[in-house]
């Protein structure tokens, strides 16, 4: 899982992709979370530091963190040239 | 002496390919010789151009649809009116007036003014009322009736006869030749626009409007008529010029004074072959091509705020006959930073 | 370190129409308490889902109703509509209220009987009344509305047995203009079977004729419809005085007032549109003032509303059980209160509350019940906070029908509770059990077990 490094996010939650033209809106959690990828962390290290800092169980945050990088890919916002070769 | 500086806010800034009047009324306002003034725009989408037409519009705030009810809006407006001191708001837009009318009092209340029909006009000269309407104040209007199942279309086919209108409550109209048509449009209405559907007969002929103002007392303080000079694919005027037409003034002071009516309006009517004019419809706001008032000599929007405001307004009289008004778009550049700010904040 | 509140993550698409979040934010506060009571509370005490009824709220919204018609007419008698909640408890805050009881079959009127109503304020609607259920009421002095010509007859007959005078009135339907007519119920303005039918009550001698009875439709939106109900009426009656010297004691108008409620396709919602108690007093009290009665001899007017007094007093609290995507990337909730018990969840939309506080950030979300049928959906689309499993949400304007018409189906129905005017909850339906339902079942011997 590898998120498209171009992306722009800025502090008030506006999401610009530069490759599609599209435009989003992402909360405080999901800016976190995308930043996180864009450093490279992976799935495991981006848990680890979500659930230090807020008041949420393992199991929720897996569901959630799977359904939030599906929705990535259904907005092909993750890097297609890294989704393909895995 | 300085000029009163009057803040406004406006809507339908849609300044698109099918208008929304906002950007006409705005001309107007600026053009306004009896007070200076701000604008306020209020938007509903994020791409309506006006948000992005800083030379009009000095500020924009999005609000809710209609559909989210009057206590969102209100609490909405209540917030921008902390912020921007409204004097006045012109709403613009045919499915917006129900709950701007609604909320006159309280408005009122918190110093804003408005100059709308009453409810019972806007309900009055409704599609699904229309003819009704005609027969109460003998105004020619073509026959309809509002119809809640396709079925009934049948029914209905002998006295209508095809070709026929099938219009949608708040908007859509489309020319249905055969019984086919005439379900398939009543579907993709009633889909979009709920129940009734309005089944209007079709009257042969050539269309005019007339742009005017009531001042609730049956005066006409403002009346300019206009032929449609070229038509969008979509129905929309994009050319028109200003005549003289006594009959069709006529026509609209009847209405006027019959009604009482209280505020802009627009009328749609048809002449036809054997020279009757129609009534085919009343739209209870003013109309996108307003600026050709304006430019004519009579500034509806300069005319209503006043109206608003309680000032005394004198009727025009007379305007420039044979002048047109010709539409043309043209392409913003924006900065993506600005629709992220209106997107995001709901303010510009 | 404290640690943050969790909040999904979240990403939405701005496509090129869409409003910010101020255009989208067209969502109520949270609703944490109801009447005072907090929202935590009545599940912790009372289980989810779990019906809740506003004492306070019956009795303002019916005394509203009354002001409407009793400012605008002399003689108003409201009568509680008993198929819409007939729980014990609800009736008879409308009862203490002044309310009569308006039953449409025995085992209504069974029910207004034990609640303690006096027989003579009982009104007996509904097709389906048999011969002994129209002996009993008649000899009780209840008033019987006759809705067909058999019924006529089977009465007219009976009426030899018994003791006293049936008091009668017939259930008329008219074309008032709106769609759909109703013309199954009672005997037709237009085409003289009302007139008929009265005709024939007046020359049997039989029936002792007090009043006439119309219930137009449900979830009426133009009050003018009622005002040319009513004027019909008072035609009927001014007739019976002209031919027959007789004078009717009342003119019932029925109910079908719209409550708040949305209907599913209005562009508009029904808190802002649909008419109110003045807009349909004012059409009715209008037509009958106007019309030929002698001011000393105007009728008593009846009112059996039924939905308009009730919805808005009940909610269902619900708890998520889960949240899933759909294949089209569309949120879906999943909450523990189903079409089962929201029946009315087919014709509107009915508002959805979150009972906690949220962030700003919203969703496109569909809720779907519990239930393993595909039907069971209460609202299509509808901008919800980040749900998590174990939230709990307040479905709003649910007290009429709901808990007549709710079903016994695939699971049991929920504790039901009424929250007096002073803050406190009561239980006035208990939760059912597997025992409650398995008790009326019987099997025979033989497939008892399954070896």
């Amino acid at each position: 899982m590898k998120i498209n490094e171009n992306l722009a996010i800025s502090e008030s939650g506006f999401l610009f992709n530069p490759s599609t033209g599209e435009s989003f809106t992402v909360n405080p959690i999901g800016a976190e979370i995308i930043e996180l990828m864009k450093e490279g962390k992976t799935e495991a290290e981006i848990s680890e530091k979500i659930i230090k800092s807020y008041e949420v169980d393992i199991k929720t945050l897996q569901k959630d963190l799977h359904d939030f990088s599906e929705i990535l890919r259904h907005h092909q916002l993750l890097d297609q040239y890294e989704e393909t070769k895995n | 002496m300085k000029k009163q500086r009057i803040n406004i806010g406006v809507t339908g800034l849609n300044a698109i390919d099918s208008p929304g009047p906002g950007i006409a009324v705005i001309r107007g306002l600026r053009e306004a010789k009896s007070f200076d003034v701000r604008i306020i725009g209020f938007a509903y989408e994020s791409m309506e151009p006006g948000i992005y037409m800083h030379d009009l519009i000095d500020k924009t705030y999005q609000i809710p649809y209609p559909s989210a009810g009057t206590d969102v809006l209100l609490a909405r407006l209540a917030y921008i009116q902390e912020q921007e001191k409204l004097d006045v708001i012109i709403p613009n837009f045919d499915a917006e007036l129900y709950s701007f009318m609604k909320l006159e009092d309280k408005l009122r209340q918190m110093g804003i003014h408005m100059f709308l029909p009453t409810i019972s006009q806007f309900e009055e000269r409704h599609k699904v009322n229309l003819s009704d309407f005609g027969e109460k104040y003998e105004i020619d209007v073509p026959l309809g009736k509002a119809i809640y199942d396709s079925s009934e279309i049948f029914g209905l086919q002998k006295e209508f006869d095809f070709p026929l209108m099938v219009k949608g409550k708040w908007y859509d109209a489309y020319i249905a030749y055969n019984m086919e048509q005439a379900r398939t449009y009543f579907n993709k209405i009633s889909a979009k626009w709920g129940l009734p559907v309005v089944l209007q007969r079709f009257v042969h002929g050539t269309e005019y409007n007339v742009t005017g103002l009531g001042d609730g007392n049956g005066n006409t303080i403002a009346a300019v008529p206009m032929r449609k000079q070229f038509i969008t694919d979509k129905g929309k005027a994009w050319a028109g010029i200003s005549i003289d037409d006594k009959k069709l003034l006529a026509i609209t002071e009847k209405f006027v004074s019959a009604t009482k009516w209280r505020g802009a309006f627009e009328l749609e009517m048809m002449k036809s072959n054997d020279n009757t004019y129609y009534l085919m419809e009343i739209n209870p706001r003013i109309p996108a091509w307003v600026y050709l008032a304006v430019g004519v000599g009579q500034n509806i929007p300069e005319a209503l705020t006043n109206l608003a405001l309680g000032n005394d307004v004198e009727p025009f009289r007379t305007y420039e006959v044979g002048k047109l008004f010709i539409r043309y778009s043209y392409d913003m550049i924006v900065d993506r930073s600005e629709f992220e700010k209106i997107s995001i904040n709901g303010e510009l | 370190m404290e640690k943050k509140r969790y909040e999904r993550p979240h990403i939405v698409k701005l496509d090129s129409g869409m409003p910010g979040k101020f255009g989208m934010r067209n969502d109520s506060p949270p609703t944490t308490h109801i009447d005072g009571v907090a929202v935590t509370e009545l599940v912790e005490k009372y289980g989810s889902p779990l019906f809740v009824i506003s004492e306070h709220t019956i009795r303002s919204t019916y005394r509203k109703a009354y002001k409407a018609f009793s400012t605008r007419y002399p003689k108003v008698q409201f009568a509680w509509s008993y198929k819409t909640n007939y729980l014990p408890a609800v009736c008879n805050v409308f009862h203490q209220e002044g309310s009569w009881a308006e039953v449409v079959s025995g085992f209504e009127y069974d029910k207004a009987l034990a609640n303690g109503v006096d027989p003579g304020k009982i009104i007996f609607n509904g097709p389906g009344k048999t011969a002994s259920e129209l002996m009993k009421a008649a000899e009780n002095g209840s008033l019987i509305h006759i809705d067909h010509l058999d019924e006529l007859y089977l009465l007219t007959d009976l009426a030899g047995e018994m003791k006293r005078k049936p008091l009668v009135a017939i259930r008329v339907n008219m074309d008032t203009g709106i769609y759909p007519m109703w013309d199954r119920f009672g005997f037709n303005y237009e085409n003289g079977q009302a007139w008929d039918a009265l005709n024939k009550i007046m020359l049997s001698g039989k029936l002792e004729l007090v009043g006439l009875h119309t219930h137009i439709g449900t979830f009426i939106l133009g009050a003018n419809a009622y005002g040319v109900a009513a004027s019909k009426l008072a035609d009927l009656a001014l007739g019976l005085q002209q031919k027959f010297n007789h004078t009717i004691r009342y003119i019932d108008m029925g109910g079908g007032f719209a409550s708040k409620n949305t209907l599913k396709g209005s562009y508009l919602p029904g808190a802002d549109t649909n008419p109110t108690f003045d807009d349909y007093a004012e059409a009715i009290t209008t037509a009958l003032v106007n019309s030929g009665f002698k001011p000393e001899s105007l009728p008593l007017l009846i009112l059996e509303t039924g939905r308009a007094l009730i919805d808005e007093a009940g909610y269902i609290i619900t708890s998520v059980l889960a949240n899933k995507r759909l294949s089209t990337g569309r949120r879906a909730t999943i909450i523990d209160a189903g079409v089962n018990l929201l029946f009315t969840a087919f014709w509107y939309q009915h508002p959805v509350t979150p009972a906690q506080g949220f962030s700003q950030y919203r969703e496109e979300n569909t809720i779907y019940g519990p239930l393993c049928m595909n039907i069971d959906c209460v609202r299509e689309s509808i901008n919800l906070p980040l749900l998590n499993k174990g939230d709990k949400l307040v479905i709003h304007y649910t007290g009429a029908y709901n808990l007549t018409q709710w079903m016994q189906f695939i699971t049991l129905r929920p504790n039901v509770v009424i929250i007096d005017p002073d803050g406190t909850a009561h239980l006035i339906r208990q939760n059912e059990s597997n025992d409650s339902v398995s008790s009326l079942e019987k099997t025979p011997d033989y497939l008892i077990g399954i070896k």
